[in-house]
Formats: structure tokens, C-alpha cells, sequence
């Protein structure tokens, strides 16, 4: 077991190289200003903190250790190269706010970025300032709000949203004041034209979709709701988290999307970092172009520039105090540099492969899945509720075991609509051997299941620690330490 | 099988009404703690303050979910279950007993009361809703 | 095709088992007219070496001068520790910790940083980060917006003296809610933010410290107004600051509610604007309005204590519309970096950074006190940041330094149009005496040579 930090302190111990020398302790700061007491922060060598932190490293699953099959989050390859340039010096030293004079490269860069974006989604606008696509989805919702109070169509204050949809397109809808309608699916994944007819009138705003959807599959009559939520005067917006499955392939604008976001931590393979960093810019048609985010980078002859609110008037603001995670803008237009026009169309076809071959290993190995008739797209669902019936184990307990196996678990209970299910997205970085090994191992743990269902109940076994307490953690809330 | 009392009214949104002269006992059923699990949490209406039939006045919350509460009646909180912000398990061990939410006095009587439903059309409903 | 590893053979093999004669049968659902015949045409690929030629070059062109610049991102020393160790593919490659038990690294750490910063604050509790300071002060303000039943006016009052990048997003975010903004004037001698003009009541207070000239607020006496009048008080403060300065937590009477802002000073590089991450903590009557993702302590089935995510009831994915913040992907790594920074440094080396930093913006300003032409602004307590006023247009003093490779600092015309020819200077621990006898000396004579020339002079200042 590895201690928590502040058990390993010693009062007195100092990292004292890094520590700047000063000529007195004593500062002309009145004393009404200053702090008296010593926060709890742990006082260490340098070696006791990188021995402490790398400990803690090697008990975590990660890309570069694991398959990460996680449905939803393309778990892709992190490349290495586009990590050490991005810290490069002058990058990593230049200040947010130097002069444009002294910006040059990384807007450069940051603008070719937006071009490419724009020409692989089909839209005519790109602001790459959101920093994750919740706030993409922000951006986007805010300027479909702009959009019909620019034109006084005020009555429009519902968004609609399909009941599969991911939990940040309601709570989007919320935090913009509009109020939120669920649109049923129908039994083939797809969403129900008929209940949107209904539901569309001159109170709606827009719709939110992904497409492919959350489950997996891709949204076949994409045109005719376009024309119906069009028709009804609302917009569409296009959530990119699925990106992966038709890079290249099919472009968002051309299916008759207004405004879309891209998760560059996803489709653009920048690294997760254990929660975060990611990226969320976001795409537009002309219709939406005036309102988009600031800033935007602009290029003049040879020259780029910041376009701010003043070039743009009806921009709907500003969405960091500087230009969004410009060090992940960085990575994503590298890693779209190294793919090139022609490895831009290959990753929707490798993932789309991947995903097919690993669902048709586990339907013939006789796991249910969740549309049957249906082709993957860059993932897909299968469902053990018939499992959980007969062998009496659930979802939880078959992605606990798989952790024992050395497998990341797939995403569990989500999208919310399929009973006990998993959403498994391979990504196309996975070698055909690394699938066959995840297909077999998932045929290991129901064999194991049918005699010994304690094993995946009790699961994991090998890890740091076995399954956690979570009624306690939210109950005898401990989120930080005491002496 | 989940247990509802015949004594008792329900709402189709999962709460249990128990009447005592003009005080009315809410609290939510066997089958909805059921459905939530362990509960961590239980946010009250303020004590004097009123409830609207049909609106969100309380939220239940468990690992897995945070659940809200419509009132059954309008009227006003004259005493809310001060030991479930200690203890909110109590709601799962004793779902109409000891882990009652709130009391209100209703501002009509009758008629809102006689709406709700009888504990074999909420056992019907709960049944229908299972697939 | 760069990360693809299929060979021929591989995928031969894949479509046989599947069935279908070739990758392209595999879009077969996707109607026929939606398919992209053929792409625009985007930059054809690259290797890692031409790759490495090109960002050379650029980050070349970006690099060379030395900064005067803070104004929310500022330039320290990071330990070379730091980012190998948060480098690690373990940590840098590593998703949200929804596994509790396969993200146990992650989540001790998490804990760890959540303990630091609350402390740090003078406050209960923390969440494990948002996206950066501008959004943690809107996402602060929503909070105390949802927490205060003593207040629903949704009036929330700014000081002019925040950062005006931070009220325009703040501006952005609570537009689309019916929120009122009232912002407080400045002191035009001291800098500090000027209460008399309030006269009605409001929801919260948000009190920076320092504030953007660099200058310390009247913390204590401004919380304790709030409160009384049934306010609640968001302290938007810089974290490393806070290891000299007094923290949000201990203003006043009963110390402020809520504390946020931008963590980068510690440990993450200006990196041209990001990623950074915010920080939020609050008194523990809050914790369940806090936003964003939350690390509890537990213990597993066989009583060993282990970290899980905690509070997750109100996040997006199990609240959705009713969720306390669309947040989803949060800052991870960078609180991972700070965590390692933070443990380094100790509260005496964080200490010694704040006071280095402090003591030699204090050494220039001696200096540039002495020379004319130029005069220092605001005559409170500064800390590490300063506001100077020329004689002399301040966009060309800006370009005359600028020849001599220095970012002399940021103009404040375009932000106060009161303030004319007006800078921010930031000083921090990373100056060396030359540096700093560099900018007195390049700025006396950018101040002689505008003095000789009859057309540089502004009248009137």
C-alpha cells in the first residue's frame, strides 16, 4: 500500500534545489496581508517525491499499459513525437498575451488546424477556443440561442435531445436556459421520426444528435430529421464524440448539421492525462459563422492575427481567460500533420474494421448484441441481461473480472437505454491479436461465470485494491486528509 | 416483492401518503428505494415552507442516482425527518416507518387526497412498468 | 499509415471472418449520397522527422524574448521532476478514473491535490479541477447562485479590478442565465476595488486578491460587508500567493464561502495560454453544490483504504439536466503536475518563490521610481505586479523594447480606457539581476529617445 503523502512529511525537509534563494525572509508587506499559519503541504526530498508520484503511476491502467476498449472515449495511441514537440521551448515558454509579432509559429499552426477542421467536417467556421466538448456543446447551444434572438424569434426555448443521448447535451441544454425534450428511439437504434414530428413546433431551438449515436450505430435517416427540425425552424447541433467512426468518410455539414463540436482527446488523439486536458472546438455553416467564440485566428497575406469581439460583434464571447488548452490544439494539428490527407480516411476504416471483427468473434461466441441486424460503426453494445438472468452476474461483475485479466473494462450502464450493457470502441491502434485476445478472454469469463460466479461477483482480484465502498465514500464524506 | 401497505395512498411517481386527522406523512416506497439503492443522501424541504402538488420538493440521492421527490399535495412542511440527514439508510431499512420525508397540512383536503392512488393501482402501475 | 498496425494479411483475414469482401462494405448502412467521393484537399502526410523540421522552426520564431508579461499566466521555475514523472505514460495516457480500482495512482493523487489546495485556501474541501481560473469564476458564481436561500436576488457583484478576460467570460456563461452582473469601480489612487457606489442587495461578492494591477484588496473589511448583507463571498485568488498572503478562508469574521482561480502558476508552463486547470473550494456546508468530479477516501471489501470518485449523483451523467455543471473531461493531468510541483517546493519553498518573486519586482520599482517619464501607479500594497504610467504613447514604448528582446509588458488601454499609456509589469523569481538591470536600462533609454523626439510626448499626462 502506498501512504498518502502527508504520512510521509518530515518538518524540515526541503527539495532545496529548487528553491530560490532570497537575500531576507522579511517582506514590506503590511502584516494585516499576510498568511500565519503553514497550509498542509508535505515537506520532502526531492527523491522521497519521485519515488512517492512514480509509485503511484504504476497503479493506474493507462493506454500505453492496457487495451482500453472504452465505448464513447477513443482510447487511440497518444503519440509520443507530438507530446515532446508540443514542449518544445518556444511553445512552452511564450506567454498567451506576447505580441502577435512573437506568435507567429504557434498561430500558424493553430490556424492551419482550423482549415483542416473545416474540411473534414464540411462547415465554413472554426473556433478552436472550447476546452473539452461539454464546453464545445456550450458554445454550441449558445450560438443556436444567438442565432434566434438575432433574428427576434424568442418563443424558441426547448432543445431537443434523443433519451440515449450523452448526460452533457441535457445539462448543455440546461445551463443555456433552454428547457429539455427526450425523443424516444425506436427499436433499431434509431430515433423515432414519428414521436419528432410531434415534438418539433415553433418552440424548438434545436436538436442535439451524434451520429453514429451513442449506440453505435449510424443515425440512417440523418436527412429526413435534418429536414424535419429545419422545417420546424430549429438547427442542428452534431455532438463529435463519435468523429471516429467516419473521419474522412462522411462530413457532419453534408448530413445538414449547423454547428458541431470535435473532442480532439478523442478523435485527435491527444492524451487523456487521467481526466484531462482535452479539446472542443467547434465547427459551423454560415448561418452561425458571426456568433462563434473568441479568438479566432485569422491570416492576412502572410501574417496571422487574432480576430477579438470587435471584428466579430456578435460573437457570443469569450470561453477562457486566453485562447483555450492551446497546447492540445497543438497536438491535435500535429497528429493531423502525420496523417495526412490519405491516413485521415484510413482511421475511420481501421476502426470501423476493428469494431466489426471484434462483434462478430463475440456474437459467434454467443454474447447478445444489442442490435443484431446492425452494422458496427467505430463500436458497439452488447447486453448481458440475459447472462445476469441465468447466471446471475451483471455488467459490473464481467468488466471487474476483465480488469483482472489486464484488460480496461469497457464503458458499463451507458448509453442508459440497453440493460446491463457494455459499449466497446477498439479504435484502429489495436492489432488484430490484441481483439482476438480481448474476444477470448470475454468467452474465458462467462465459462468461468457458469461455474463460479464468486469469482466475477468478488472481482477484481489482483489489483491494488478489490472493489470499493462507494455507499461509504458518499456517506462519511473523507475528501481530505486530516492529521 | 416489494411491499406496499394497503393503508396507505400513493402517487404514480412513487410516494407514499399516510393521513392523520389534517397532517399528511410523505415518504417514497419499498420499490423506489428498491430502485435507487443505498441512499447517501436526503435533501428536505425547508419547515414552513410550502409544497406545490406535483412540483420537485425534496431529492433522494444514492451512488448511482439523485432522484426527485414531487409532492403528492400542495399545503406547508410543518416537520421534516431531521435523524434521515444523519442516518438517510433509514429510508431503505424502513421505507414507511422510520424513514418517513416530511409532514405537510394540505391547503384543500378532499379533493386532492382522493386522486391518488389506492395501493392496488400502484402495485398495477409498478407491475406494468417492469419489462 | 502512421499508428495502424494491420497488415495485409490481417486485415484478409478480418473481413473473412466477418464476411464482407472489403473495408468499404462496412459503411454499406450509411446512405449512398452522404458518402465523401473525395476529400478537399488537406496537407499530405508527414513523418515524425519533417514533422519535427517544421515545429522547429516555428517554435523558433516564437522564442527569443524576455517577459515582463503576467496578467493571469506566469513564468516560474518548474522542476525538471515534474513533467518527466507527470510525463509517464501511466499518468499522461491514463482516462477519468471511472474504475476506481484500476486508477488507483490517479486517485490517491487526486486526493492528495484536493487537500493541498483546500488548505491552501484556508477552506474545507476541493474539487479535482475544472477547466481553467475564468471558468472556476463562473462556474463559483453559478454555485453561489444555486447555495445562497438567504439571497435570491441573482445579483452578483465584480470588482473592475478582476481580470477583464475573467468577466467577459463569466459575462459569456451567465448570460445565458438570468444572473446580474454590477461591477465595482477601482480607486483611481489605490487600485482597490470602491464600495460605495452598492446600495442594493445581492447574491454574492467576488473579491480578487491580488487583484489584476497586483494590488491586495481589503479582504477582511469587504467579507464582512458581504455578510452581513446576507452575501455569500467567491475569493478569486493566485494559488501561489496564497502561501505568503492571507487565504480566502480565514477573510473576515467567518472567512470567505468559495475560493477559485487559475492554478497554473504552480507548475504548468505559459505553454501560449494552455492547458491550465481551475481550482475550487468551498466551506463544507457547499460540498454538495460543488461542481465537477470530486475524490472521496473509502475502503475496499477487505477494510484497505482505496479512493473512488464520490458525489457523482450530481455530475451530468447520472444528473443530466439537473446536474450541477455540464462539466465532463476536466484538467487532469495538470493537477497532476501541480501535486508534483507542490509536494517539491513544500510550504516554505512556495513561500520563498512568492517572496522572490515579490522582492524583485520590488527592486525595479525602486528603480524605475527614480527616472522620468514614467511614474508608478497605485499607491497600495502590491504583490509581484505593477501598473506604470508614461509620458509617452505605451505602444511605442512597448515596440522600442521589443527591439531590444524584451516584453517590457501588457498594455491596459485596450482594458481601462481611463488608464492611458498605462502597463502591467510582472516580476517573478526567474529574473536575474541582469535581467532586471536589462529592462531599467533598455526602458531609461526608450524614455530618453522619446524625451529628444518632440512627437512622442503626450500632453495632458
Amino acid at each position: 500500500m502506498t501512504e498518502i503523502i502527508f504520512e510521509l512529511s518530515s518538518k524540515g525537509r526541503l527539495a532545496s534545489a529548487q528553491i530560490p534563494p532570497i537575500k531576507k525572509m522579511i517582506s514590506d508587506i503590511p502584516d494585516k496581508f499576510l498568511r500565519k499559519d503553514t497550509p498542509m503541504i508535505p515537506e520532502m526530498s526531492e527523491l522521497e517525491v519521485v519515488r512517492h508520484f512514480t509509485r503511484l503511476s504504476r497503479k493506474n491502467f493507462s493506454i500505453d499499459t492496457q487495451f482500453y476498449p472504452l465505448g464513447s472515449c477513443t482510447m487511440k495511441y497518444n503519440p509520443r513525437g507530438v507530446h515532446r514537440l508540443a514542449m518544445l521551448d518556444g511553445f512552452l515558454q511564450r506567454h498567451p498575451l506576447a505580441t502577435e509579432a512573437h506568435s507567429q509559429g504557434y498561430m500558424a499552426s493553430a490556424y492551419e488546424l482550423q482549415e483542416i477542421l473545416k474540411t473534414i467536417t464540411g462547415m465554413t467556421g472554426v473556433s478552436l477556443t472550447p476546452m473539452a466538448g461539454a464546453q464545445g456543446e456550450f458554445a454550441g447551444v449558445a450560438m443556436i440561442h444567438a442565432y434566434h434572438r438575432s433574428r427576434n424569434d424568442l418563443a424558441r426555448n426547448e432543445i431537443l435531445v434523443p433519451d440515449a443521448a450523452h448526460g452533457t447535451n441535457p445539462a448543455t441544454a440546461a445551463q443555456c436556459g433552454f428547457k429539455v425534450r427526450e425523443i424516444p428511439t425506436d427499436a433499431n437504434g434509431n430515433v423515432d421520426l414519428e414521436s419528432l414530428k410531434k415534438a418539433v413546433g415553433p418552440q424548438t431551438a434545436g436538436i442535439m444528435l451524434t451520429n453514429p449515436s451513442t449506440l453505435g450505430v449510424f443515425e440512417q435517416q440523418i436527412q429526413e430529421i435534418a429536414n424535419i427540425v429545419h422545417t420546424a425552424g430549429g438547427l442542428l447541433y452534431y455532438d463529435g464524440a463519435n468523429l471516429n467512426a467516419i473521419l474522412g468518410k462522411v462530413r457532419p455539414g453534408d448530413m445538414g448539421f449547423d454547428v458541431m463540436h470535435i473532442n480532439l482527446h478523442k478523435t485527435f488523439a491527444t492524451p487523456h492525462g487521467g481526466g484531462g486536458p482535452g479539446g472542443g472546438p467547434v465547427a459551423v455553416n454560415e448561418r452561425l459563422r458571426p456568433f462563434l467564440p473568441m479568438p479566432i485566428v485569422a491570416k492576412e497575406g502572410e501574417r496571422y492575427r487574432w480576430l477579438t469581439i470587435a471584428d466579430c460583434p456578435q460573437s457570443i464571447g469569450r470561453l477562457s481567460a486566453f485562447m483555450g488548452n492551446a497546447g492540445i490544439i497543438l497536438r491535435a494539428y500535429m497528429y493531423a500533420r502525420l496523417l495526412g490527407q490519405e491516413g485521415m480516411q484510413r482511421v475511420a476504416e481501421f476502426a470501423t474494421l476493428n469494431a466489426n471483427y471484434l462483434l462478430t468473434r463475440l456474437k459467434k461466441a454467443g454474447f447478445t448484441p444489442a442490435y443484431a441486424t446492425r452494422r458496427a460503426s467505430h463500436e458497439f453494445i452488447i447486453t448481458l441481461k440475459n447472462e445476469a438472468k441465468t447466471l446471475h452476474i451483471t455488467a459490473l461483475d464481467v468488466a471487474k473480472r476483465l480488469l483482472d485479466y489486464g484488460f480496461h473494462a469497457p464503458t458499463m450502464y451507458f448509453p442508459l437505454l440497453v440493460p446491463e450493457c457494455l459499449l466497446i470502441e477498439p479504435t484502429e491502434t489495436e492489432s488484430k491479436k490484441v481483439l482476438d485476445a480481448f474476444a477470448d478472454t470475454l468467452i474465458k469469463i462467462l465459462e468461468e461465470a457458469k461455474d463460479n460466479p464468486a469469482l466475477l461477483q468478488n472481482a477484481p482480484h489482483t489489483l491494488p485494491v478489490k472493489r470499493l465502498d462507494e455507499v461509504k465514500a458518499a456517506r462519511d464524506i473523507d475528501v481530505v486528509w486530516h492529521p | 416483492m416489494n411491499s406496499v401497505p394497503t393503508k396507505l395512498k400513493y402517487s404514480r411517481t412513487h410516494e407514499w401518503i399516510r393521513q392523520d386527522d389534517d397532517v399528511l406523512t410523505i415518504g417514497i416506497t419499498d420499490h423506489a428505494q428498491t430502485m435507487l439503492g443505498d441512499l447517501v443522501y436526503v435533501e428536505l424541504p425547508e419547515p414552513e415552507s410550502n409544497v406545490e402538488l406535483g412540483h420537485e420538493c425534496a431529492v433522494v440521492e444514492s451512488v448511482k442516482a439523485a432522484a426527485d421527490v414531487y409532492s403528492p399535495i400542495s399545503g406547508e412542511v410543518i416537520e421534516i425527518n431531521e435523524a434521515l440527514l444523519e442516518n438517510p439508510q433509514l429510508v431503505n431499512e424502513d421505507p414507511y416507518g422510520k424513514g418517513w420525508l416530511f409532514r405537510v397540512r394540505p391547503f384543500e383536503n378532499e379533493h386532492d387526497f382522493n386522486k391518488l392512488l389506492t395501493a392496488e393501482q400502484y402495485t398495477k402501475q409498478v407491475a406494468s412498468e417492469a419489462h | 499509415m502512421p499508428f495502424i498496425p494491420h497488415t495485409e494479411v490481417d486485415t484478409e483475414a478480418m473481413l473473412r471472418e466477418i464476411g464482407v469482401a472489403n473495408i468499404e462494405n462496412l459503411f454499406d448502412e450509411i446512405p449512398e449520397n452522404l458518402r465523401v467521393k473525395a476529400l478537399p484537399p488537406i496537407p499530405p502526410s508527414l513523418t515524425e522527422m519533417e514533422l519535427t523540421r517544421l515545429m522547429k522552426s516555428r517554435a523558433a520564431a516564437d522564442s527569443g524574448l524576455t517577459s515582463f508579461i503576467g496578467a493571469g499566466a506566469y513564468e516560474h521555475h518548474i522542476p525538471a521532476a515534474v513533467w518527466e514523472v507527470t510525463s509517464r505514460g501511466e499518468f499522461l495516457t491514463a482516462y477519468t478514473p471511472y474504475q476506481a480500482e484500476a486508477s488507483q495512482g490517479t486517485l490517491q493523487l487526486l486526493y492528495e491535490y484536493q487537500t493541498m489546495m483546500a488548505s491552501l485556501m484556508g477552506l474545507d474541501v476541493s474539487n479535482a479541477s475544472l477547466y481553467e481560473g475564468a471558468t472556476a469564476l463562473a462556474e463559483a458564481i453559478l454555485m453561489a447562485v444555486r447555495a445562497n436561500r438567504r439571497n435570491t436576488s441573482h445579483r452578483i457583484v465584480i470588482p473592475q479590478s478582476v481580470h477583464p478576460y475573467y468577466r467577459e467570460v463569466v459575462k459569456t456563461i451567465v448570460s445565458q442565465l438570468k444572473i446580474e452582473i454590477i461591477e465595482l469601480p477601482f480607486h483611481p489612487d489605490t487600485g482597490q476595488c470602491d464600495i460605495s457606489s452598492i446600495a442594493s442587495d445581492f447574491t454574492a461578492l467576488v473579491i480578487p486578491q491580488p487583484n489584476f494591477f497586483g494590488q491586495l484588496e481589503e479582504v477582511d473589511a469587504l467579507t464582512d460587508w458581504a455578510h452581513e448583507k446576507n452575501a455569500l463571498v467567491i475569493g478569486v485568488v493566485n494559488p501561489l500567493a496564497m502561501s505568503l498572503i492571507k487565504p480566502p478562508g480565514q477573510w473576515g469574521k467567518n472567512g470567505a464561502d468559495i475560493a477559485c482561480g487559475e492554478g497554473q502558476p504552480l507548475g504548468v508552463p505559459m505553454a501560449s495560454g494552455g492547458p491550465y486547470y481551475g481550482f475550487l473550494c468551498c466551506k463544507k456546508d457547499w460540498v454538495r453544490q460543488l461542481p465537477g468530479r470530486i475524490v472521496g477516501r473509502t475502503v475496499d471489501k477487505d477494510g484497505k483504504q482505496g479512493f473512488v470518485l464520490t458525489l457523482q449523483a450530481r455530475e451530468q451523467h447520472i444528473r443530466r439536466a439537473k446536474a450541477t455543471s455540464n462539466i465532463c473531461t476536466n484538467q487532469g493531468l495538470l493537477v497532476t503536475a501541480s501535486t508534483i510541483y507542490m509536494s517539491l517546493l513544500g510550504p516554505m519553498g512556495l513561500r520563498q518563490v512568492a517572496l522572490a518573486s515579490h522582492q524583485n519586482l520590488r527592486w525595479l520599482k525602486d528603480k524605475i521610481e527614480n527616472l522620468s517619464g514614467v511614474k508608478v501607479l497605485f499607491s497600495g500594497t502590491f504583490f509581484h505586479e505593477m501598473v506604470l504610467q508614461f509620458s509617452y504613447s505605451v505602444t511605442d514604448i512597448i515596440e522600442e523594447m521589443d527591439k531590444q528582446q524584451i516584453a517590457a509588458g501588457l498594455s491596459l488601454e485596450h482594458f481601462y480606457p481611463k488608464l492611458k499609456n498605462t502597463l502591467l509589469v510582472c516580476v517573478t523569481e526567474t529574473k536575474s539581476l541582469e535581467d532586471l538591470e536589462q529592462y531599467v536600462d533598455c526602458l531609461q533609454k526608450t524614455l530618453a529617445k522619446f524625451a529628444e523626439s518632440p512627437f512622442k510626448k503626450i500632453s495632458g499626462e
